[in-house]
């Protein structure tokens, strides 16, 4: 089924929630509510016809300059079945930075999940094991949020991982051969 | 009197051979059974989607290198895939068979790394010596083309950086004259060998159904029955006017996903003779291809402004007047899987976010799923037979 019609239906079946379509390079993105996600992806997964059995990829994007709705979480899905594509979006505020988690529809959902919350801050709710995967536990911030900067002279406030080790390597200098 | 019974945690990594590379799982066991599995990654990571958003395309292309080292040229040529959508550029035919050529011969290094990495974790030491000459040989190719042996950079947006000449044709002709015999010599090792079979048969067995739900790619999903192939579904390259076939599994374990890489060497050496074969005349670079020394430019600010330097097509970005930023999803076939690369781009010279699907990041996470209720030296095989590289799991 062509993407544009995959797009109709949800559009059909979830008009009050569907904010608009986006066509780009034959792919399409539906973006959406952020309320209903998980019913509209079960829609997506368990219909027949469209038969959604594969989450590729779930991303965040930082958009820092939109107020009202900052954060968008892409599901990028595929069905095996059919070999289609559809991307869908749902739209996360700043000051509500929480949606739902779909591990219980892709169980691979777990992972990109953690890795949303852990780089962005996007709290996955009802997730069962939501920590930080590609960070160490203790750091502070999350770094692909667009006001996190590249690199920066943090000082005092220095991660306590990377001081330890210069420290160490500080003490231990001693045993170097010259 | 009697005896307390614990379970006993025990940590495998993150600086242990057979887990290639830093990765940590943290074991609790009852005897020699597993009860639970938990890994821990990031020991590798170097912040590379931060950094993409930090530098123009062509500056982002040596970093994906750096994402799974064993099979840099293919972790290449999807990035160059991906922007090339983004930015509408039309490759030459011949650098899209060329790439076609040199990402089969990445497939077979690395898969050449996997059976030999793997058979050494099971103890099967002597297909590591053997199958590391047969790397040799495909190193000798790389160097040969772009003097670079491990991070080429090769591929560039929009081709290649350099033709290939008649030395590398005739070297890479004899290599697939013999690399069938060399598969052979691999199997006569270990195909029929009792512990290899014992070791391997109805382990880390994964339903076709989960295997898919947990979103597995590449032969990790298709030793479980699962036809699915990005070079088929959404062919790239030159992979729809060449002809291969896609071996899939059956009893969905170990073996089976062996089996699957050892017939995928001889679909790579088909389709690289094909390529051989047909190699058309002509450029190898699209003239469209951004310069290296591109300045970012600025992002679109308001609807219909003028794009940055390099993106073609400006009179159809003038007629959108609803969206700013574009969104492309573009994935290729590695060795490992499915590679995708998710770029939002602001009509700048630079991403505006880039993400990374990497296979290993997926298959890291379906570890615990193998593992438990296995026994711990089970738990070597399973890290072998997913095939994950903690460079690209990190990134």
């Amino acid at each position: 089924m062509l993407a544009q019609e995959i797009a109709d239906i949800l559009q059909k079946q979830f008009s009050s929630e569907v904010l608009r379509t986006v066509q780009f390079r034959d792919q399409v993105t539906v973006l959406v509510k952020k309320k209903r996600i998980v019913e509209i992806l079960s829609f997506l997964h368990d219909s027949p016809d469209l038969f959604f059995d594969y989450l590729i990829d779930l991303s965040g994007v930082d958009y820092l300059d939109r107020k009202e709705h900052r954060f968008e979480v892409a599901y990028n899905l595929l069905s095996v079945k059919h070999n289609h594509h559809i991307r869908i979006n749902a739209v996360v505020p700043e000051d509500d930075c929480n949606i739902d988690s779909v591990t219980g529809i892709w169980a691979g959902a777990d992972w990109h999940e953690r890795e949303c919350y852990d780089l962005f801050g996007i709290k996955f709710t009802g997730h069962h094991d939501l920590r930080r995967v590609l960070m160490p536990e203790d750091w502070e911030g999350h770094p692909l949020r667009k006001d996190y900067p590249l690199k920066s002279d943090l000082g005092e406030k220095e991660w306590k991982g990377y001081t330890d080790v210069v420290a160490a390597a500080e003490r231990n200098r001693i045993y170097e051969v010259h | 009197m009697t005896l307390k019974k614990k379970e006993l945690s025990i940590n495998m990594g993150p600086q242990h051979p057979a887990t290639h590379g830093v990765l940590r799982l943290v074991l609790e066991l009852d005897g020699e059974t597993v009860v639970r599995c938990t890994p821990h990654v990031g020991y590798l990571h170097r912040g590379t989607e931060k950094l993409f958003e930090n530098r123009t395309y062509p500056m982002g292309l040596p970093l994906t290198d750096r994402l799974d080292y064993i099979s840099s040229m293919y972790n290449n040529i999807g990035f160059c895939v991906a922007v090339e959508k983004l930015l509408s550029i039309e490759v030459p035919p011949r650098a899209k068979y060329i790439r076609t050529i040199m990402g089969e011969l990445t497939r077979i290094a690395n898969h050449i790394v996997w059976i030999a990495t793997h058979a050494l974790d099971i103890g099967a030491m002597t297909v590591f010596l053997y199958s590391m000459r047969d790397r040799e040989w495909i190193m000798d190719l790389y160097e040969m083309t772009c003097g670079a042996r491990l991070t080429v950079t090769y591929p560039r947006i929009g081709g290649v950086r350099c033709d290939i000449n008649q030395e590398f044709i005739d070297s890479c002709y004899k290599f697939i004259e013999d690399f069938p015999k060399r598969i052979l010599e691999y199997e006569t090792l270990i195909d029929q060998n009792p512990i290899w079979l014992q070791r391997t048969k109805g382990i880390g067995v994964i339903s076709a159904k989960d295997a898919v739900n947990w979103g597995l790619t590449g032969p990790t999903l298709r030793g479980s029955g699962v036809p699915y192939d990005v070079r088929k579904f959404a062919p790239y390259d030159a992979y729809d006017q060449v002809e291969f076939d896609v071996p899939v599994g059956k009893n969905c374990d170990v073996y089976d996903r062996y089996r699957c890489r050892m017939i995928e060497f001889r679909e790579s050496v088909k389709i690289i003779r094909q390529c051989l074969d047909k190699l058309p005349e002509g450029l190898v670079l699209s003239p469209e291809a951004p310069p290296y020394d591109l300045l970012p430019g600025k992002p679109r600010v308001m609807p219909g402004h003028p794009m940055g330097a390099i993106l073609p097509g400006e009179e159809e970005a003038e007629e959108k007047t609803q969206e700013l930023f574009d969104e492309i999803y573009v994935a290729v076939e590695v060795p490992k899987g499915e590679l995708g690369f998710y770029i939002v781009g602001d009509g700048s010279g630079k991403p505006y976010r880039m993400k990374v699907r990497s296979p290993s990041f997926v298959h890291a996470s379906v570890l615990p799923k193998l593992c438990e209720g296995s026994l711990v030296a089970d738990v070597i095989a399973n890290i072998g037979t997913v095939d994950i590289v903690l460079g690209e799991c990190d990134r």
